[in-house]
């Protein structure tokens, strides 16, 4: 379809309306149904048993005891599963390392991390397949575990995976290594940049690894039938990837399963992977039963992929009159006990909304004994601004400058290049800051103790793959399908966007998420991807709608249908032949039998880019100097969205985000003992934000059009979670003085470097 | 081998439910459950009896009178501090009490719960201490009073004996010009467990001076702690400066907490302090008010 913004100066009727969305009743009223309300007749129970240590090779696993035990169905460990070879150079941005992620559902020859599983069993009921996991007996070799960053790459360092070679660029690495991949981005002459700066700041920055918190925890039920072919029924990101991965790691011919999306309590990229699929096919094949698995909570912390941890080194340089002209950023992520750390991501985001002439970035991907990290809502990209936004606060306190004109002044605009190469298309970042600047909370005054933080961030946005089919009901209403799970309200946008095409109230549009069955393929919900491209399959299929709807309307008035325009859900007849008339959708809907059956039409799309997100953050917030506890008194978050199909949902994102990067820096971290084991394996001590933490986030959208949709739009998922570590550093730092390089900054921490300052 | 069947039993007599609880070795009370359940939750099992008490009319019973309160022991927390005689009389006792877990669980969640689950952290017991309270306890021995700064011997442990259960709360009436107050440190806002928690009490004379004082502190030692130091440094004199600062040097100076997720040794010394004035300071002000 033609991609260009030909509807730029349009009146739209429906699009930035807030219709409610068509889930809302049912998750209000309890009524709807998340993973774990599916099942069967004579469905079995399935529980992982997992390893009890962080590192330690598996010997020797028998099963007998457990098989033994009444109840039990089945008992599955990694030999049940077809083997897939490690390989230890990368799949690639779009291959997937099939042999990590096999033994990531089941380990193989070692345990990895602490709460690895290791076998799966199905039993009568829980209880019974609880008990039998706990008489597998193993053989284990004990290792030392490799817990940090520092630890990995110590000389001495326990090597998580012998044959484990350092791939890409950077300086050589010799030997078997914990250091995956290297990347590297350079411009311009670095030394030179530095000799040219009047002022140099530097820091060195950590964060932990944290979790993504959805509330939902991972749950399937699948059926393996007699005839071959397969059911799952799941809480996902992405039915497809469920599909085709749970078809690779079991060896399966994917065409055998129909994946059936749940509805979804929260995913932010954390269920885009598959961890109880393979392991729920394989025993419902061994056992002749279906099998439901239900992970606990504590099996969601210890067991499924958080993002990563890092340490990071930034030295910026600038020109006294606030002009950036270096920056040396190194950023060593830890992937988790498999490569495929967000790093790469990091070095293209952190340094890229600033024009910055001469630039290094060097990311290094490290495994380490903890849980695989997944995709975690713009993943890389907080953890790299936090360094990046805190330093450009020191710079502008040195330079006595407002941090909103300091960053005015670098922005990127279009034509610039991000520094992994490309250049931006139009961008609305120095209109979000404009707005920032603008807004009546940054002339708030502060009182004792409070401060106030900038930060700003941006997220390239996925296009991906997505199909839509739209059919016309005899009544002129239509029903929309796609592939797409509804996280953020995806239903509400995609009818919108039919509405508006077919001139119809959006109320006349019902949408529905389909399975993988009744659908063209979807890449997952996730990358911030869905309003814009399965949207602009939503588009594209209601055109083709309008054209049939056309067409039978020039045979039912008999002109040529080059003679028929749409308009306002009216075949209307011009040219000549305006004395023909109009004949509305449902006139052609209720005769569409007699004019050539049924209206429907699909389509799909696979955009190869999107247009990039800007957001800027402004944090108020106050400490109490005593106790280190700080509270968040304002909090606006400003960010060009191209266009807001429905804004509620757009203000949404823009909150959430917020909300979850506010709890990175303030209280989140998961903790681990020497030996590797998780201690906070719950909400309780892992502190996600409750909604008394926080005040009303305030919102102001920006629209700034993104010409590779058709209405403008922009994804806006992920960029709210970039901004917010930098911003709650930047305004404890206004509130205390004390400039924060270690997250969270939990109220011992504050408290620890209040005294210290002292 | 079948999954474990507990025996539900809810007894509307006292009798009954010290019977069933001493014929049945691990048997549980059950009133608010909502640390039962989670324990059991986190793998520690059924009971083989549950003794619901929440049908004992004795057990629910709410009586307040120039003596003070007597309070049946499976009263939930949402109905102790919803009730604006007892937030009167007992601020910070209340204030306490509504800081327990979250509202859902303030509907079910017992004081008898929270003394019994033997928590260090426990926020009702400190405030419950500085007010003086007493538990009735029941078993097959007849009834006894346990002060509640007597009932706890250590985290997870108490006084109570097989068949024993509380029954009741006796909170002795305040006196004039006196008052309570209860802070926490927990890093949120709510849905969090205390880092230090502390409750003060203060009788006050006509003049304002304090004439005497009960301070306790939470979550720095194996039960829940009375300072008499800091009490010390309190009476005598109205609250000012000096007599402040040495109550905070006496509350971190007899904490005795661990290192562990929730906080390190130094920090929650440090913080059982700073909450110390400051629930004095609230205190004071409430009992000048009064």
């Amino acid at each position: 379809m033609s991609a260009a913004t030909d509807d730029s100066n349009r009146k739209f009727k429906q699009i930035g309306s807030r219709p409610i969305r068509h889930d809302g009743l049912d998750k209000v009223t309890g009524r709807a149904r998340f993973g774990a309300d599916f099942t069967l007749p004579g469905a079995l129970q399935g529980v992982f048993v997992r390893s009890p240590y962080a590192h330690a090779k598996i010997l020797k696993i028998d099963t007998s005891k457990a098989e033994k035990v009444p109840g039990v169905k089945a008992v599955i460990t990694a030999e049940d599963l077809p083997e897939l070879p490690m390989s230890w150079v990368s799949q690639g941005p779009a291959g997937v390392d099939s042999g990590a992620n096999q033994r990531v559902i089941l380990a193989r020859e070692k345990a990895l991390y602490h709460g690895h599983a290791f076998a799966a069993v199905a039993a009568a009921t829980r209880e019974i397949a609880v008990e039998a996991g706990r008489l597998i007996e193993v053989e284990w070799e004990v290792l030392p575990p490799v817990l940090s960053v520092d630890q990995a790459l110590a000389e001495d360092a326990p090597i998580l995976h012998e044959g484990q070679k350092t791939e890409g660029a950077g300086p050589p690495v010799e030997g078997d290594t914990n250091i995956t991949n290297q990347i590297v981005f350079e411009g311009g002459d670095l030394d030179a940049g530095f000799a040219d700066a009047d002022l140099v700041v530097e820091g060195e920055f950590e964060t932990p690894m944290v979790h993504q918190g959805y509330i939902e925890p991972h749950a399937c039920l699948v059926n393996a039938r007699e005839d071959g072919t397969s059911e799952i029924w799941c809480a996902t990101q992405g039915p497809f990837g469920v599909k085709t991965e749970t078809a690779t790691l079991t060896g399966t011919d994917p065409q055998t399963i129909k994946v059936t999306p749940s509805e979804i309590g929260g995913g932010f990229g954390g269920k885009i992977p598959v961890y109880l699929e393979p392991a729920a096919l394989a025993l419902s094949r061994k056992a002749g039963r279906p099998v439901k698995m239900t992970m606990t909570r504590e099996e969601v912390f210890r067991g499924t992929g958080p993002t990563s941890g890092s340490k990071m080194k930034l030295k910026l340089g600038a020109k006294s009159d606030g002009t950036l002209v270096a920056a040396d950023l190194r950023l060593d992520f830890e992937a988790g006990c498999f490569r495929g750390s967000p790093v790469g991501a990091a070095c293209m985001t952190t340094l890229s909304p600033y024009v910055i002439p001469n630039f290094r970035i060097l990311g290094r991907d490290i495994v380490v004994n903890k849980p695989r990290v997944a995709a975690y809502r713009a993943p890389g990209a907080p953890i790299g601004s936090f360094a990046a936004e805190s330093l450009l606060d020191e710079l502008a306190r040195k330079l006595g400058r407002d941090p909103i004109d300091l960053r005015l002044q670098n922005a990127i605009e279009e034509g610039g290049r991000a520094k992994y190469g490309p250049k931006f298309g139009p961008i609305g970042f120095k209109e979000t800051l404009e707005a920032a600047k603008a807004h009546p909370q940054y002339k708030t005054a502060l009182e004792g103790n409070q401060g106030r933080g900038v930060a700003a961030g941006f997220w390239f946005n996925a296009g991906m793959q997505s199909s839509a089919t739209v059919s016309v009901n005899p009544d002129g209403s239509a029903v929309v399908r796609t592939g797409n799970p509804d996280i953020g309200g995806s239903r509400a946008s995609m009818a919108l966007m039919c509405a508006e095409e077919l001139g119809i109230d959006v109320a006349r549009v019902r949408p529905m998420v389909g399975d993988t069955d009744s659908v063209g393929h979807c890449d997952p919900t996730g990358g911030s991807r869905v309003t814009y491209a399965t949207g602009m399959a939503v588009i594209d299929a209601t055109r083709q709608v309008i054209d049939h709807l056309r067409a039978r309307a020039a045979t039912m008035l008999d002109v040529e249908l080059d003679s028929i325009e749409w308009q306002d859900g009216n075949a209307v007849a011009v040219n000549g032949a305006s004395d023909k008339g109009s004949i509305p959708i449902e006139d052609i809907a209720r005769k569409m039998g007699a004019t050539g059956g049924p209206i429907v039409a699909s389509a799909s799309v696979s955009p190869p880019a999107a247009g990039p997100g800007f957001g800027v953050h402004v944090c108020d917030l106050e400490v109490d100097p005593e106790t280190g506890v700080s509270r968040v008194l304002r909090y606006l978050v400003v960010q060009d969205a191209g266009k807001a199909i429905h804004p509620t949902f757009v203000e949404g994102q823009y909150q959430g985000g917020a909300a979850q990067g506010i709890g990175w820096a303030l209280n989140e971290e998961y903790l681990w003992d020497e030996e590797g084991k998780v201690e906070n394996a719950g909400f309780l001590d892992y502190r996600v934000p409750v909604a008394s933490d926080l005040p009303m986030i305030d919102t102001v959208i920006v629209e700034v059009p993104n010409p590779l949709h058709p209405y403008g739009v922009r994804g806006v998922g992920e960029t709210p979670i970039v901004p917010p570590l930098g911003a709650v550093a930047n305004a404890m730092r206004d509130a205390t003085g004390v400039r924060f390089h270690r997250l969270p900054m939990s109220p011992p921490r504050v408290l620890d470097a209040l005294e210290g300052a002292e | 081998m079948s999954a474990p069947v507990s025996r539900f039993e809810a007894p509307t007599e006292v009798e009954a439910a010290v019977a069933l609880l001493a014929e049945e070795e691990g048997a549980r009370v059950l009133s608010g459950g909502t640390d039962l359940l989670v324990q059991m939750r986190l793998g520690a099992g059924a009971p083989p009896l549950f003794v619901d008490v929440k049908r004992i009319p004795r057990l629910t019973a709410v009586r307040l009178d120039s003596n003070g309160l007597r309070i049946g022991a499976a009263v939930p927390a949402a109905e102790i501090y919803e009730n604006d005689e007892i937030r009167s009389l007992w601020p910070g006792l209340a204030e306490a009490t509504d800081l327990i877990g979250s509202t859902q669980i303030q509907g079910r969640a017992t004081w008898s719960g929270n003394l019994c689950n033997a928590s260090p952290a426990a926020d009702a017991v400190p405030a419950l201490i500085a007010c003086g309270a007493t538990a009735v306890v029941a078993g097959p021995k007849g009834e006894r009073r346990v002060a509640v700064e007597d009932f706890t011997t250590g985290p997870g442990k108490t006084v109570l004996e097989r068949g024993e259960l509380v029954i009741e709360f006796e909170v002795p009436a305040p006196a004039v010009h006196a008052s309570d107050a209860y802070l926490r440190l927990i890093p949120r806002t709510e849905m969090d467990i205390a880092v230090v928690g502390a409750g003060v009490a203060l009788t006050l004379d006509a003049a304002g001076t304090v004439e005497s004082a009960r301070v306790v502190l939470g979550a720095v030692a194996p039960t829940a702690i009375r300072v008499p130091d800091a009490e010390a440094a309190l009476v005598g004199s109205p609250l000012g400066d000096e007599s402040l600062s040495a109550a905070a040097a006496a509350s971190t100076a007899a904490a005795n907490p661990i290192d562990d997720k929730r906080g390190t040794v130094a920090y929650r010394k440090k913080i059982a302090g700073v909450l110390t004035t400051r629930a004095a300071k609230v205190a004071y002000e409430r009992a000048q008010a009064r």
